[in-house]
């Protein structure tokens, strides 16, 4: 291995500029002759605009323009869309309703952003817009995803018939009907799976800056994804042609998916920029990221899990309602459809599954993929009801599910819905989890909580996630309308330092140093002289970002090939130099030799031959030395582990307390230890949040009552454990790298693990997130004989 | 209009700001020291912390001009001639941070910490970061960066 | 933030001239809640006065069985006291509970009475120790102080200079905190004086009130079991999203029981 290479905790290359300081964000970059702006939002969940009067914010102080979405009509522009198709089961599209930049006569969720405006600084756009008059006619609000599609609920869409976008289906549902009809035993549960706020901690910026030299624009935005937004920009949007379009996403403070979507107020802002000729900066307040970030889950479900006498599962039947929002966003079609219904069969073999989903519109803020993306949800939906199935049949838990595993001899295996799982073994992570859990000492722990008066409960997730999401061709049959391919190259200079120009994004997961360490390994160059590149399109090669844990074994497996590319390109300038046949040329640690003898030349030499090629022969090789690769894999990878999850209960309070979490995850070759840790540490704070405390709270009309710090709960230092992590090993077999992802497992893993030890302490169910209040609630209810009885 | 004066990483600035101008917009706009960060406007999140006269504050909820006469000190201002201080060192070392935008507040706050509490316990570490919030690390390595700062600063 | 008038006077007289002079002046003590208030633009004053340059309303001191708290304290500084450690360890701990650090670094005593949030800590320990608010101009009472939601028995023209707290034999605070805003759900400091046992809850009600029947029964004995028989009614409490009225009435029980058990 080489040093600094694949398997190092390498310290990260990219720490220093953020511990000092020196980090730049969009917020922190300004322009010459910058401009700001506020966007006035509805402050209605729905309603008819009847009017915008903006003649006395106009006269204002500073103040440089007004746009609202006649403006935006008047540009010939058109607003955003989402990116994947899903056919309703009667082969029908789905139904996509307008999503305007700014609102045009209806402004569809509290926070809809109804006029903008620009002015010399923040303050005076801000003190200006509460001098636009806007005229509402307030409608009454869908809210409540079970009820959307219900009969006389109020409209979101016009012609968009009881707020139905699709109704999708996935599985052989006569299967799955007759396997239950005849099943020994059958488990049946109903979950809510909630609404959460992303909450990445940069909120979203954008610097909007029109060219009237090039007729081009220059956007700096927050995104997962700089390309991606170009093209929908430019080819959606209609903002201008790509070529005059360049889009910078420089350090980006967290996204976890909110920042993948192509958002509002970036269009308007380049619009303004246009109007005002000057560039036009918005920076969200916390406030409105909670009502203007895509929020994440939103499911209500019904699903019965059916064993045979020997509990081995032989159908599963779910019905999902996913809440879309008031608009579709970006991807948020495929996340309770593709990304969530093709993950049912987990660990497990069960050979039947069926799967229903209807996603609603509400007068609510847009949701989309977040952490996880569906996968979360159908984890959730499937590790809650095979330790329910656990308890119903009285087996151990732990026992249920290894019997029912997928053995590691069944690989590659193809599920009942859709995907083909390539490797896998899932009883070591489960052994593994359940020695560093101490499981086997459970009871005594127990007994210890009993005589202090409180109650402890374990829990077990094992959780399977499909990423590295990408074969353009699968995801194309599925309704995609990108390729997910991923793209590298790599740019020596010279001196034989280089560059590696990714189409992937970084916003926190390490990529500046994991990449680096690639081209260590790969290339023997030491890790300082290699700068990764990224966020900018006039830079990059086109790439599509990063989400779905797809940067390294998508983008980092396209690093790995141009490399090959620069290995074969430097085995014909050493066999020229060293006077052998090109065949004879190996490439070991930096440096090229003829294979049987010390004669070699180290790449430098080679890389500088390249560039200064005296003695190459004309038409041996191009000068030079730099290469790209695009590379489309052929499969999903497919991490998968086990979780358990150990709480004590307050009987007094319903306090829920970890007290221990266990993450045995197999993410297969695992690049940097340190940055994979940090990973799952982060997704299992996430998790965690999502089943304790957090959750979107909102009213009958519409507003949204958990709608910052003061009532959104945040994990917080003192609310989380000391985790325990471990890793096994399957290396993915469709890459040569042999990895998988690492970036949302946790998020995935852990929220059944949490309350499934709640309800095995507390003997009943509550919702997530599983507050005090509900939790106590639930013990009283348990104590109270049942007086109707 | 109103006349500020202060000390910020130890150099005198003067300025006319606005009253309303709050210590962070007055860091981040005028001085252009943008590694103080604003992620919240409820006084929560704790990304915009900084010391003044030596105890960690929340810059996003203290007005400019309540700081004349007073020592700021930001994130820009613990490396000294280049070498790390031991805190960011520390955080370096330990992974702890990923995106980094919470980081600068969480270094102030902790170096606070550590200036009353030489050895704080991993249990006190994270009761004192109540103030602190960090999407991407779930705290572990953050908790365990501070401990081991916190030994290097003399602890 | 709307704009607004500066002032940074040196002494209480400047202070209240500077609030009279004003059309809709403000005075901001340690401004924790005030800049954020200011902020989101829930409030608009012409003028702001602020009190951090006033050197008479600083420091804590003991006057004979009293410990005088100046009203420009900040909790950071009450929590960090030993001189309040020895004399009202209770407190100490109650101050060290407020917020967060950063907030203790700058919130003052005098600012959370004066505004008296319904889920602050500070008024509960203020009617459990029957301290006394001393004003520019008077001497008020704690059982006389808190009057309503975010109400107080101050004229608008008053301002806080100390707060005494006579010494108690001994006093304990329990505090179940909002998950998301760290302010009191439910705060109950006991303490035991020389006029009786007094229990005074925060964060359940509208302002901190007392509980007489809890006072009586551990009055008789002052265990935590004393008060295992006992309710509070949820009519009248808060009710929000992460408490129901019936939620916070089970806690003023279980936090009063533990408060006793932390008694000190």
């Amino acid at each position: 291995m080489a040093e600094n290479g694949i398997g190092a905790s390498v310290r990260r290359k990219e720490d220093y500029r953020f511990i000092t300081g020196g980090g730049q964000y969009v917020d922190d970059i300004n322009r010459p002759g910058q401009a700001y702006a506020y966007f006035l939002r509805s402050p209605h969940a729905h309603a008819a605009i009847r009017g915008i009067d903006a003649s006395q914010a106009l006269a204002a102080p500073g103040v440089l323009a007004v746009l609202t979405g006649d403006d935006v009509k008047a540009a010939g522009w058109g607003g955003l869309i989402c990116g994947w198709m899903v056919k309703s089961k009667d082969g029908s599209d789905m139904k996509a309703g307008p999503h305007p930049i700014l609102c045009q006569g209806k402004a569809r969720y509290v926070g809809d952003p109804v006029a903008m405006v620009v002015a010399e600084t923040y303050l005076q756009a801000k003190d200006a817009a509460e001098l636009v008059e806007v005229d509402y006619d307030v409608l009454p609000a869908c809210v409540a995803t079970d009820k959307a599609d219900q009969p006389g609920q109020p409209q979101v869409h016009d012609g968009i018939a009881n707020n139905a976008v699709y109704n999708w289906e996935l599985g052989d549902k006569a299967a799955v009907d007759a396997a239950i009809a005849a099943a020994a035993h059958v488990t049946k549960l109903d979950f809510v799976n909630n609404r959460l706020v992303p909450n990445a901690m940069e909120p979203r910026a954008a610097i909007g800056d029109y060219d009237r030299a090039s007729n081009g624009f220059t956007l700096h935005t927050t995104s997962q994804n700089p390309h991606v937004a170009r093209l929908v920009i430019s080819a959606f949007v209609g903002v201008a042609p790509e070529h005059k379009l360049r889009v910078i996403a420089p350090d980006v403070g967290g996204g976890f998916g909110s920042k993948i979507f192509i958002y509002n107020e970036e269009c308007a802002c380049l619009l303004a920029s246009r109007m005002v000729r000057r560039p036009v900066k918005w920076t969200a307040e916390r406030s409105e990221s909670f009502v203007s970030d895509a929020h994440g889950r939103d499911h209500v479900t019904h699903a019965e899990l059916a064993m045979d006498r020997d509990g081995r599962f032989t159908a599963l039947r779910v019905h999902t309602k996913a809440n879309m929002g008031a608009y579709l966003s970006t991807f948020a079609s495929c996340v309770p459809t593709y990304l969530y219904a093709t993950l049912l069969a987990g660990q497990y073999k069960t050979p039947a599954i069926y799967c229903e989903v209807d996603a609603v519109y509400t007068n609510t803020t847009p949701v989309d993929a977040y952490r996880g993306a569906g996968r979360p949800e159908a984890t959730f939906l499937l590790e809650t009801i095979v330790e329910t199935a656990a308890k119903e049949l009285g087996v151990d838990p732990a026992e249920l599910r290894r019997r029912n595993f997928i053995e590691p001899s069944a690989f590659p295996y193809q599920t009942p819905v859709a995907l083909v799982y390539d490797i896998g073994n899932y009883g070591a992570h489960l052994d593994k989890a359940l020695e560093l859990a101490d499981y086997a000492g459970f009871a005594g722990r127990r007994a210890k909580s009993e005589a202090r008066g409180k109650l402890r409960g374990v829990g077990f997730s094992c959780y399977i996630e499909a990423c590295g999401i990408a074969p353009s061709a699968v995801v194309g049959s599925l309704g995609a309308g990108v390729g997910l391919w991923e793209s590298a190259k790599i740019r020596f200079t010279h001196t034989g330092v280089c560059q590696v120009l990714t189409g992937t994004h970084t916003h926190g997961q390490g990529h500046e140093t994991t990449f680096a360490q690639l081209i260590a390994d790969k290339l023997g160059v030491p890790i300082d002289n290699v700068e990764v590149v990224h966020g900018d399109t006039d830079k990059t090669p086109v790439g599509m970002g990063t989400y779905g844990s797809r940067s390294l074994a998508v983008g980092g497996q396209a690093i790995v090939n141009a490399a090959e590319k620069i290995i074969a390109k430097g085995k014909k300038i050493a066999a020229h130099l060293l006077e052998a046949a090109e065949a004879d040329i190996e490439f070991q640690n930096g440096s090229f030799t003829v294979k049987g003898t010390d004669r070699s030349k180290s790449l430098g030499e080679v890389v500088f031959e390249a560039y200064v090629p005296h003695h190459i022969p004309q038409g041996l090789v191009e000068p030079g030395m730099e290469e790209t690769a695009f590379y489309d894999p052929a499969n999903f990878t497919y991490p998968s582990g086990t979780y358990i999850c150990e709480v004590e209960v307050d009987q007094d309070t319903g306090v829920v307390e970890i007290d221990r979490f266990v993450a045995v995850d197999d993410f297969g070759k695992v690049i940097n230890p340190m940055i994979v840790e940090g990973q799952v540490h982060g997704g299992l704070a996430q998790g965690i949040g999502q089943a304790l405390i957090e959750g979107c709270v909102y009213d009958e009309a519409g507003q949204l009552l958990s709608a910052s710090y003061m009532d959104y709960c945040m994990p917080r230092a003192d609310g989380l454990p000391d985790f325990q992590i471990a890793t096994t090993e399957t290396p993915c077999t469709h890459n040569t790298l042999g990895v998988k992802g690492c970036g949302e497992a946790g998020a995935i893993g852990s929220p059944p693990a949490v309350m499934n030890a709640i309800t095995d302490a507390i003997g009943v169910r509550v919702s997530m997130p599983a507050t005090p209040e509900k939790v106590w609630r639930a013990l009283q209810n348990r104590q109270m004989p049942q007086a109707a009885e | 209009m109103a006349k500020v004066s202060m000390t910020v990483n130890g150099q005198n600035v003067t300025r006319d700001v606005e009253p309303r101008t709050l210590l962070v917009e007055f860091l981040r706009q005028h001085l252009d020291l943008t590694g103080t960060h604003v992620g919240c406007d409820t006084s929560q999140c704790g990304a915009c912390v900084v010391h003044l006269d030596g105890r960690s504050v929340k810059a996003c909820t203290m007005l400019a001009v309540q700081c004349e006469g007073a020592k700021v000190m930001t994130i820009e201002g613990l490396a000294q001639n280049g070498e790390l201080h031991p805190m960011q060192a520390a955080f370096r070392e330990h992974h702890g941070l990923q995106c980094g935008f919470c980081t600068p507040g969480m270094i102030m706050s902790a170096i606070d910490l550590v200036q009353h509490n030489p050895s704080p316990s991993e249990d006190e570490i994270r009761h004192w970061l109540e103030g602190n919030l960090c999407r991407c690390t779930g705290y572990h390595n953050i908790v365990k960066a501070i401990k081991a700062g916190a030994a290097s600063m003399g602890g | 933030m709307y704009a607004f008038e500066f002032h940074r006077p040196s002494s209480v007289a400047d202070a209240i001239a500077a609030l009279k002079a004003a059309s809709d002046g403000k005075l901001m003590a340690g401004g924790q809640t005030l800049i954020p208030t200011l902020k989101q633009r829930l409030a608009q004053p012409s003028d702001v006065i602020d009190l951090g340059g006033i050197k008479e309303l600083h420091g804590i001191r003991q006057d004979g069985n009293s410990l005088v708290i100046g009203a420009m304290a900040k909790h950071g500084e009450v929590a960090g006291s030993d001189l309040v450690k020895s004399v009202i360890p209770g407190l100490h701990e109650l101050a060290g509970l407020i917020g967060d650090p950063q907030v203790r670094n700058r919130g003052t005593i005098g600012g959370s009475l004066a505004n008296s949030d319904p889920a602050a800590d500070y008024p509960a320990a203020v009617l459990a120790l029957n301290a006394t608010i001393k004003t520019d101009r008077r001497s008020i009472a704690a059982d006389d102080y808190f009057t309503g939601l975010f109400q107080t028995a101050l004229a608008d023209d008053e301002l806080i200079t100390a707060i005494s707290f006579p010494r108690p034999e001994a006093c304990g605070y329990a505090k179940f905190r909002n998950p998301a805003s760290r302010y009191a759900i439910v705060g109950v400091m006991v303490a035991r004086t020389g006029g009786g046992v007094r229990v005074a809850v925060t964060g359940a009600g509208p302002c901190a009130f007392r509980l007489p029947d809890f006072e009586r029964a551990l009055a008789g004995s002052f265990s935590a079991d004393a008060l295992a028989g006992l309710s509070v009614s949820p009519s009248g409490l808060n009710s929000d999203m992460h408490a129901s009225a019936e939620y916070r009435a089970h806690l003023v029980r279980v936090m009063a029981q533990r408060a006793v058990k932390a008694v000190r």
